[in-house]
């Protein structure tokens, strides 16, 4: 293990997280503000809103994310329109065709989890608002939504940390991010396990920090679903 | 259509599959020793299964690839040497691209499995053994066929994860797939159509997969009843 190497190239590792990160929330802020609606209309009993949606998301997820990157990031230069366009200084970026990418990838994947949490509620919430007489669109606001938002929380909270992970392919079309940066250490100094692994470190480091994040919000925004604890079982135990 | 390059394409599909079928035999094999190890009676080793499925899952597949790419051409050159081995050992990109893959995909089948073994009621064991049944006849007949009941959904999941994961062994150069959409697409100046034939044939792959699993997984759950 060379650490001097290491400890040198600390600073571009820190610029590397830094880019990691800024990828990783903008991904994931935008992914979600598209899920929102995408996610209400999967879960929707009309098929004309549910079918567009359950198409995007089965493609979405149905092909790999490098395959999706390359398409933008590559593809759409195929076309003139593109290139001609007022849209391309931004197209032809390296950083804002991952940033698309990533958010359309994690919009479908979060629209199915919404979905899923959206379907699972227990129809007397429903019900009891409709009896109150809530319109629809409260019913959804006040009830659906807010619950259905709580039961997303563990499986969104995988997909947080699926993107994370993701977000190392945007080092494959020369964004410098963590992955970037060693890949970078590695081709200077040719010492493949200190770049890879200080990567690696860094990568568990924030897997660690959003599973406790998440973990935290779980327990406030989930904690009347937690099993409850175990009573003591002393008085209980006693064989009649 | 597509310029002449469809055979290429489809050979690189070949590559692809081939990969994805190799890493999933190791990622099995893993799976299991992992999910029993994760069960053993003995701290260490649950101990060391636990740090595999965590660290695994906790760094990018990218990383873990270029790692063992890079880093095992290191360490075989360093171990060959020692050995008096004269010359320059090349890891090959298949070897690594399937080792990291099964690697990785192990530790996600070592959950699935675990769950799958920790669902089967500890009393129908007994009860087996209580027969006089021994302990393989025990697994043979009464835990595994639960067990792969169990484990199925889970292992689809794994398996669509694991295909769309092989498309980033073209990174460290194995003539996959991706690398011969690269190649037409650089040759015809059209990226965005041989990039879609790749998504459209991954897509063929998973939806393939998905019906085939589903298939299967009604098939071993003939015998449950379901609440629902």
């Amino acid at each position: 293990m060379n650490l001097d190497a290491i400890i040198e190239a600390l600073p571009s590792y820190v610029s590397g997280v830094g880019v990691t990160l800024q990828l990783l929330v903008v991904a994931l802020l935008l992914g979600l503000v598209i899920a929102l609606p995408l996610g209400v209309a999967r879960a929707s009993d009309k098929p004309w809103l549910s079918k567009p949606v359950w198409a995007y998301t089965y493609v979405i997820r149905g092909t790999p994310m490098l395959v999706q990157l390359f398409l933008i990031y590559y593809g759409l230069a195929q076309f003139e329109f593109v290139r001609e366009s007022a849209l391309w200084p931004l197209f032809s970026q390296a950083w804002f065709c991952a940033v698309l990418t990533f958010t359309l990838n994690t919009a479908g994947y979060t629209a199915e989890i919404i979905a899923g949490a959206i379907r699972a509620t227990p129809y007397g919430e429903v019900e009891a608002a409709r009896s109150l007489g809530m319109p629809r669109w409260k019913v959804l606001t006040r009830i659906l939504l807010p619950s259905a938002m709580r039961r997303a929380l563990p499986a969104y909270s995988n997909e947080v940390i699926f993107m994370l992970h993701g977000t190392s392919l945007a080092s494959v079309v020369t964004v410098i991010d963590l992955t970037g940066a060693a890949r970078e250490m590695n081709s200077r100094s040719y010492l493949p396990f200190e770049a890879f692994l200080t990567a690696a470190v860094f990568y568990l480091a924030m897997t660690f920090s959003l599973v406790a994040m998440f973990h935290f919000a779980e327990k406030r925004w989930l904690g009347h679903l937690a099993p409850r604890k175990s009573a003591p079982l002393i008085a209980t135990s006693v064989p009649i | 259509m597509l310029h002449g390059f469809l055979p290429a394409l489809l050979e690189g599909t070949l590559t692809t599959l081939s990969v994805a079928l190799a890493s999933l035999a190791i990622a099995v094999v893993l799976g299991l020793v992992g999910a029993a190890a994760k069960l053993s009676p003995i701290p260490f080793v649950r101990g060391v299964a636990m740090a595999y499925t965590t660290i695994v899952r906790g760094v990018p597949d990218l990383v873990l690839m270029l790692l063992i790419f890079f880093g095992g051409q290191i360490a075989v050159n360093a171990m060959a040497a020692k050995l008096g081995f004269e010359g320059y050992v090349d890891i090959d990109p298949y070897v690594a691209g399937v080792a990291t893959i099964g690697f990785i995909f192990g530790a996600y089948l070592t959950e699935t499995f675990r769950g799958a073994l920790i669902s089967i009621h500890a009393g129908q064991r007994e009860a087996g053994l209580a027969f006089g049944m021994s302990r393989a006849q025990v697994f043979r007949r009464i835990t595994l066929p639960q067990m792969i009941r169990f484990a199925i959904p889970g292992f689809t999941n794994n398996w669509l994860v694991l295909v769309k994961s092989t498309a980033i062994v073209s990174v460290i150069g194995l003539t996959d797939m991706m690398h011969s959409a690269g190649m037409a697409a650089g040759t015809t100046r059209e990226p965005f159509t041989f990039y879609l034939a790749a998504g459209v044939i991954y897509l063929v792959i998973t939806s393939v997969s998905m019906l085939g699993l589903g298939a299967l997984e009604r098939r071993v759950s003939v015998g449950l009843r379901r609440a629902v």
